[in-house]
């Protein structure tokens, strides 16, 4: 592999609350290679986009990074000043939010943001900053660009408009795109429009990409890698078809089992009993074993952590037995 | 935008005609305006004669187009007091009131709105949490109460302002005088406009620290916030932008009381303005200022949100589309 854009290792997050600390991110390590696509998976709640936000810097009080550290490019970004951050942000690191509608600034034309976002991370005059706006709008889809650049972003449909938050997004072509659910609000025939195109622009620019989603049909047709978080840490991670089609850890089987297909038949989906514990209650050993069909005596001590099972890394005893057995 | 204006301005023109309806209807209910006129002994062919050189023998509905036709032409009667043309009385006090008025409004924009970004930038700073405390004392202390203090503070014991009265004036033409051209009129000003400005002020600093933090969470914040822009750009640029939307109207309102209920703060200061003028004419049963005063007000309110609506669509451009579109 080359060297990764983006290298987090053991990256925890707590809240602190009047309560006390709350721990939600433990640990967490993933590598993203350039031109990569880094799926990102779990329940609402499991630290998926909080993940996202650590990386790019936007964590809100009263969340915190208490430990590990968060490369780009072998640099530490992690304990920047919030200038030096700032400057990274949009240059190096681009980031897609969940809802067009809302992340555009209604009083401001498309232009005017795009060029304001151009002129304040690279050397260029307003005039060229506005050619570059034009061809960036050009190269995600929006018809007629010279007409619509000056428009307002009330003015275009959501899919247009998420076309126009990617052009944002890549405007300083920075390395790394965190995209936090970049379809979700979207009409599903506009889904794999944005998807499509996202995937384009990013593998042209061997642009690394940490897509964080809970559409497992995202995934399964855009990420290279898949990493499964539950509860504050990474459960699985490993090969997209490795991970959709032959799941390791009990709560990714669950996962994958719950996706209708069209193969399957009308047959109940498989439902993972219970619901993931909230983060004040998380319970000792893996986060998993109240819920998990195969738990035995060592995960209601112990926290498990990842280890190679094939292609995948995979944070379960029950590898870990079968290792001993096999060695045995 | 055309159809728009002329649509606001035939609503403007109804509601100036029911105020219209409510003045006239004053001289009315308040009791026969010829007994304000007349001595207990004159005599009652004297009176008779008034009440037809008034024209108030005729019917209601032609005294009131008679009415509604001269206040076209800025004809208003004559005081019953003062036995003056009431357009020539208010013409004379409104430079007062308009100065005041206007120097209070300048006031709570200039204050009020930089205070407001500074408490909802700051929000847990010491002090945003001061200027917190002392708008809730402006927005609970009534205001001739302010007035006085302040007299007795700067006038009676540091004695740096005068307490009362406009100070030197300055014709500028035949009807408009100003104080803003001397220096005992600038000084005689700042007590009063601060009187009647420092509701209107902790008002706009609590809408806008409000508003702003209320942006401050939207998405196009965060957004603008991943994309690297400086903390400058972003709070004055995206979040201030979006936060005087709604503060153009109520500010636009507040300019309206800050005129219509200058009253109390000229009372206080003994303001030869418009305020003092009606309380006069309140005591003396002097119904044609009355009417007058509240057909101008009405004007008034009328004018700014028209201006309210226009400065709306050149901020918002969501707001334009709708316009052009209807």
């Amino acid at each position: 592999m080359t060297h990764p854009v983006l290298s987090v290792r053991d990256l925890s997050v707590a809240f602190f609350t009047r309560r006390g600390a709350l721990q939600a991110l433990d640990r967490v390590s993933f590598d993203i290679a350039p031109g990569e696509v880094l799926g990102v998976v779990g329940e609402s709640g499991a630290g998926k986009s909080l993940t996202g936000q650590s990386v790019i810097g936007l964590l809100e009080p009263p969340g915190r990074i208490t430990g590990g550290e968060i490369r780009l490019h072998g640099e530490r970004i992690d304990n920047l000043t919030p200038d030096a951050m700032r400057k990274i942000r949009g240059r190096k690191i681009g980031m897609v939010f969940q809802d067009p509608l809302t992340s555009l600034n209604p009083l401001y034309t498309i232009g005017q943001q795009l060029t304001e976002t151009i002129l304040t991370h690279l050397p260029v005059s307003a005039e060229e900053a506005r050619q570059r706006a034009l061809a960036l709008l050009t190269e995600v889809g929006i018809p007629s660009p010279e007409r619509r650049i000056d428009s307002y972003p009330h003015e275009f449909s959501g899919g247009m408009r998420q076309r126009v938050v990617l052009a944002l997004a890549l405007c300083a072509e920075p390395e790394l795109v965190i995209a936090d659910e970049p379809t979700t609000a979207l009409d599903v025939s506009v889904q794999a429009q944005i998807i499509a195109l996202l995937k384009r622009l990013c593998h042209e620019r061997q642009t690394a990409v940490m897509l964080v989603t809970h559409d497992m049909g995202v995934i399964a047709e855009t990420a290279d890698r898949v990493a499964v978080m539950y509860a504050g840490r990474i459960v699985e991670i490993g090969p997209v078809r490795e991970v959709v089609q032959n799941p390791k850890h009990p709560y990714a089987q669950g996962l994958m089992g719950a996706i209708p297909t069209l193969e399957g038949g009308r047959d109940k989906l498989v439902q993972i009993e219970g619901s993931m514990p909230q983060l004040k209650n998380i319970p000792a050993g893996c986060a998993f074993n109240p819920r998990c069909p195969h738990a035995f005596a060592r995960c209601h001590v112990e926290k498990p952590d990842l280890v190679p099972v094939e292609h995948s890394r995979v944070a379960c005893f029950l590898y870990d037995e079968k290792r001993k057995e096999n060695a045995a | 935008m055309l159809a728009f204006i002329l649509r606001r301005l035939a609503q403007s023109i109804a509601v100036l005609l029911t105020v219209a309806i409510i003045a006239f209807a004053m001289f009315r209910f308040v009791g026969d305006p010829v007994n304000q006129i007349v001595s207990l002994d004159t005599p009652a062919e004297q009176v008779e004669k008034i009440r037809k050189d008034l024209g108030l023998d005729q019917p209601v509905y032609i005294q009131f187009a008679r009415y509604i036709g001269n206040a076209l032409h800025g004809d208003f009667g004559q005081s019953y007091q003062f036995r003056q043309p009431v357009t020539k009385l208010l013409a004379e006090r409104a430079p007062a009131t308009l100065e005041l008025a206007l120097m209070s409004a300048l006031f709570s924009l200039v204050v009020g709105i930089p205070m407001g970004v500074y408490t909802a930038l700051n929000r847990n700073g010491f002090g945003a949490k001061l200027f917190q405390a002392v708008s809730l004392i402006g927005v609970s202390l009534p205001t001739f109460l302010i007035g006085i203090l302040l007299i007795y503070l700067f006038s009676v014991q540091l004695g740096w302002l005068p307490s009362f009265g406009r100070g030197e004036v300055v014709k500028l033409t035949q009807n408009w005088t100003t104080g803003l051209l001397t220096w005992s009129g600038i000084k005689a000003l700042i007590l009063p406009a601060i009187t009647l400005g420092l509701f209107q002020m902790t008002l706009i600093m609590r809408l806008v620290r409000a508003e702003m933090l209320e942006v401050m969470r939207t998405d196009y914040i965060k957004f603008a916030r991943a994309r690297g822009l400086k903390t400058r750009a972003i709070n004055f640029g995206h979040a201030l932008k979006n936060t005087l939307v709604p503060v153009i109207t109520i500010a636009g309102l507040q300019l309206g009381s800050i005129i219509a209920f200058a009253i109390i703060t000229e009372t206080v200061f003994q303001w030869p303005g418009m305020g003092v003028l009606f309380l006069k004419a309140v005591q003396n049963v002097d119904i044609p200022i009355m009417a007058a005063y509240l057909m101008m007000i009405a004007a008034l309110f009328v004018l700014i949100n028209l201006t309210v609506d226009l400065l709306y669509a050149a901020v918002d451009p969501r707001l334009r589309a709708t316009i052009r579109e209807s």
